[in-house]
């Protein structure tokens, strides 16, 4: 019999000693969300990155199209050379459309930055195991697509770097950010991307 | 390979004066001629994709940033888009790429034969309009359509470049 995965039916309950709270992490990367332009997975990434940032016009939020966060993150970086922009996105939601990380590692645009919150689990679908939890690491498969600055986060003593290095400009950089599989709880947030596309357009462009 | 027609070269002029600073691809032969200019052009992006689905998700990207991108493909790569597809739908991004037509006048390779003819039904029935260019006569006249519907009107447009423009593919016809 093949290699099956952990049978996972519900998120834990509490964050396990040595592990990273989700919410308090990605918001410690993400430092000063002020001046960036923010593309999101869906459900707990969008979630993570709406309560770092709030519900600002300058994030963009998927709840469908799963695996275009990174290549929607490099449309815009490429666009808008000038400005931050950071996708954050899960592992699921990475793990969709992988060979995105070969497209940015050879486009290696300086102001793109991604942030992968990786907690090993479909969070949305019934807490399913990923192939992370299974072995898989996807910050060796962005290192293998050619991203230079790639760096694992398991531990708060490791944020303040991975944060200097998210808005650094020298190339893309991908952050791995291991964290424990809680669920911190659904924020609202307005899903007609049609909407969300004007006001994110009106922000950076000043007309849509 | 021979030399390519003239028209291939006004495509790539065309796209250019309509401000399209972003090409993403999947190297193709049918396109070879936008890629190649594309790569040379030191003004434009050109983005080797990994899969085509890539370039729809790029294209939204670079409208939010107010870029113009456009998406080089083969019938075959309309195939690996058709989530993403609602990307462009439901958000209701400007969208135009440029299918280079496997499968449909006179293909020689059985495997083309499925996504080719499939593929205008699937994009109309993901809200996408289909152009079809069959003649050089009409190529220009045909994407410039697009490019004002897509980048003016903002619509989603495939223009469908088909193997009586491009010629099919020769196989040896044991």
């Amino acid at each position: 019999m093949s290699m099956k995965p952990t049978l996972s039916t519900a998120p834990a309950k509490a964050v396990e000693a040595g592990l990273l709270e989700r919410r308090a992490a990605v918001k410690g990367i993400l430092g000063d969300t002020k001046d960036m332009l923010i593309v999101t997975g869906l459900a707990g990434s969008k979630d993570d990155a709406l309560a770092a940032a709030g519900d600002v016009p300058t994030l963009f939020t998927l709840s469908g199209a799963m695996g275009a966060a990174a290549a929607m993150g490099l449309g815009l970086a490429l666009a808008q050379p000038k400005k931050r922009v950071v996708v954050v996105t899960g592992d699921g939601e990475l793990l969709m459309n992988v060979g995105t990380l070969a497209t940015i590692g050879v486009m290696n645009p300086p102001n793109l930055s991604i942030l992968c919150v990786d907690n090993a689990r479909y969070g949305e679908t019934g807490w399913q195991e990923s192939h992370t939890g299974r072995g898989v690491d996807i910050a060796k498969m962005a290192e293998g697509g050619g991203i230079k600055q790639v760096r694992t986060v398991t531990k708060e003593t490791e944020i303040a770097d991975a944060s200097k290095m998210l808005r650094g400009s020298n190339g893309t950089s991908f952050i791995l950010l291991k964290v424990a599989p809680t669920e911190p709880g659904k924020l609202h947030r307005d899903r007609d991307a049609s909407y969300n596309k004007t006001r994110f357009r009106v922000a950076v462009l000043g007309k849509n | 390979m021979a030399e390519a027609p003239a028209w291939q070269d006004q495509l790539y002029d065309m796209l250019r004066e309509f401000k399209v600073t972003q090409f993403s691809y999947v190297p193709d032969a049918g396109h070879r001629t936008l890629i190649n200019r594309s790569i040379a052009d030191p003004d434009v992006h050109s983005v080797s994709l990994t899969t085509e689905e890539e370039g729809v998700a790029l294209q939204a990207g670079a409208h939010l940033g107010g870029a113009r991108s456009v998406l080089l493909m083969q019938s075959s790569g309309v195939g690996n888009c058709v989530n993403f597809f609602s990307l462009i739908r439901h958000g209701r991004f400007p969208f135009l790429t440029l299918v280079s037509m496997r499968g449909d006048f006179g293909e020689a390779n059985p495997w083309q034969l499925a996504m080719g003819q499939s593929t205008q039904p699937v994009l109309e029935a993901a809200g996408i309009t289909c152009l079809r260019a069959e003649r050089k006569d009409e190529v220009l006249d045909v994407t410039r359509a697009g490019c004002t519907m897509a980048y003016q009107s903002e619509a989603a447009v495939a223009v469908l470049l088909t193997q009586k423009l491009l010629g099919a593919k020769s196989f040896s016809t044991e």
